[in-house]
């Protein structure tokens, strides 16, 4: 598939992912309501609630991962090649040069963080620039470079508002069986009975699914930003060879936490290579192998 | 519904199309223009370093006359092209003159440890690169709004307005073969 295919299957599928998300949320709201027999103040506390906790997180993204992460800025006489990749990437994207960052870290890894072009911001470990030559280089700061562009940022923290309404939902429903609220009002009676073991079983069930659609659009947006960085350097090997040098490496990150696993260009965790179908579902991000192996074919 | 409703409904659709093809033309005819002056931007950073780089070479090889007239001939040229296939012959032509003259400076290891030296090669090596990230840009943009204004329906309207399409900056066939390197 050549690369405007790829961009576009993949922008697709995502948002196609944030629709089925969008429906689970209704159905589930409109299960719990009809459980109980009273109106949606249930879906509305846990919309609120997972979007005051996500819009934090996502408008400060930048200071608080580079916070947890201990980067120093780039300067451009001493990590020249960083600071100009990123200028001539940047430029060929058509966006704003972001701020640059490094972590003193031997392990190769990379992320992408900020709530929009303007204020982006971009973070690579020393170990990755001192053992990737300039074209792999390219390769990663223009996949990181795309996560900027694609809003791709913007994009997880609303799938995460939609995944924390499901949760956040869910508990509140099963709290409420717990502390026996029951009918609110007189009319409202025979409405608990199939939906209320209906949810009951969603109300278990939906935070893993949520995870899982959370998840299954992660790696999508992943093979996204791969697709549209070789669009922008033109040179997809370079990201290729750069993602085989990543997968060879050993060394694991010291200051990575399951919080900021997402971001990075490969899972720090050492994710596995090749694709498990069930274990996979689980991943951050798509297996190392298979994203080489499209790169190759574009 | 009354027919005069659904023809007004109609009409007002057509009109808010028109409009934001109109607007939606103008701001990227101004991006056209934006990149392509960005072009002009990396050209003239890369003329800026050429001075340095001669004066840091003859420091060590006063007598290697013709590499250093070759790179301020080619550099002359390209501060004068005004047309974008005058400005990628002139661009290519520095690029080979700069080859050679790297290639001699390989016979001086004095030259090659010089601090100075080495970060402006870096750079100029980094100027080749954004100049050609700056044409590609310039390509992909003049690329979009030559779509937009080629299918149909903005095809007609865009005519009206006096839209037209948007040359590519290519290459000559000439400049396609690979740069001779000379001693």
């Amino acid at each position: 598939m050549n690369i405007r295919k790829q961009i576009h299957s993949n922008i697709i599928r995502s948002y196609l992912f944030m629709a089925i998300f969008i429906a689970v949320v209704i159905g589930l709201g409109y299960v719990f309501e009809h459980a109980f027999g009273y109106d949606d103040s249930f879906l509305g506390i846990a919309v609120f609630i997972a979007l005051v906790s996500s819009f934090v997180s996502y408008y400060f993204s930048d200071s608080i991962v580079l916070g947890m992460s201990g980067a120093r800025p780039a300067l451009r006489n001493k990590d020249f090649n960083f600071f100009t990749t990123a200028e001539n990437v940047s430029m060929a994207a058509g966006i704003p040069v972001p701020k640059l960052y490094v972590i003193d870290d031997n392990a190769m890894n990379a992320f992408a963080t900020g709530r929009d072009p303007k204020h982006a911001s971009i973070c690579i470990t020393s170990g990755l620039l001192e053992q990737l030559d300039r074209r792999e280089l390219e390769g990663v700061v223009a996949h990181e470079l795309s996560h900027v562009k694609n809003y791709d940022i913007r994009f997880m923290a609303i799938v995460a508002v939609l995944a924390g309404t499901i949760a956040y939902a869910s508990d509140i429903f099963m709290r409420s069986l717990w502390w026996g609220r029951g009918r609110d009002r007189n009319d409202e009676r025979d409405t608990g009975g199939i939906f209320m073991i209906i949810g009951i079983i969603l109300a278990i069930l939906s935070p893993i699914i949520a995870t899982l659609i959370q998840l299954a659009i992660s790696r999508k947006r992943e093979y996204l930003a791969d697709a549209s960085g070789a669009l922008i350097t033109r040179y997809p090997e370079g990201l290729a060879r750069a993602l085989e040098k990543i997968s060879r490496d050993k060394t694991l990150m010291k200051n990575a936490s399951n919080a900021t696993a997402h971001l990075y260009i490969a899972n720090p965790f050492k994710g596995r290579k090749t694709g498990a179908w069930f274990s996979g579902l689980f991943d951050t991000h798509p297996p190392i192998l298979e994203r080489i192996r499209i790169l190759r074919s574009m | 519904m009354s027919p005069t409703l659904i023809v007004t409904i109609v009409i007002i659709f057509i009109i808010l199309f028109i409009w934001s093809l109109y607007n939606g033309l103008v701001t990227m005819a101004t991006q056209i223009a934006e990149a392509w002056s960005q072009i002009d931007v990396q050209i003239k950073r890369r003329t800026d370093l050429i001075p340095n780089l001669v004066t840091s070479v003859k420091g060590y090889a006063k007598h290697e006359k013709t590499v250093f007239e070759d790179v301020t001939k080619a550099r002359t040229s390209l501060m004068k092209a005004d047309t974008p296939e005058k400005m990628s012959k002139a661009n290519d032509a520095l690029s080979g003159a700069l080859k050679s003259l790297f290639a001699v400076a390989e016979n001086y290891p004095q030259l090659k440890a010089n601090e100075n030296f080495l970060q402006l090669q870096n750079e100029l090596s980094d100027t080749e690169d954004k100049v050609a990230y700056a044409r590609q840009f310039y390509n992909s943009t003049v690329m979009d709004y030559n779509v937009k204004v080629k299918v149909f329906p903005n095809s007609i309207l865009a005519g009206l307005f006096g839209f037209q399409e948007k040359p590519f900056f290519q290459t000559e066939e000439a400049e396609r073969k690979p740069v001779k390197v000379q001693f």
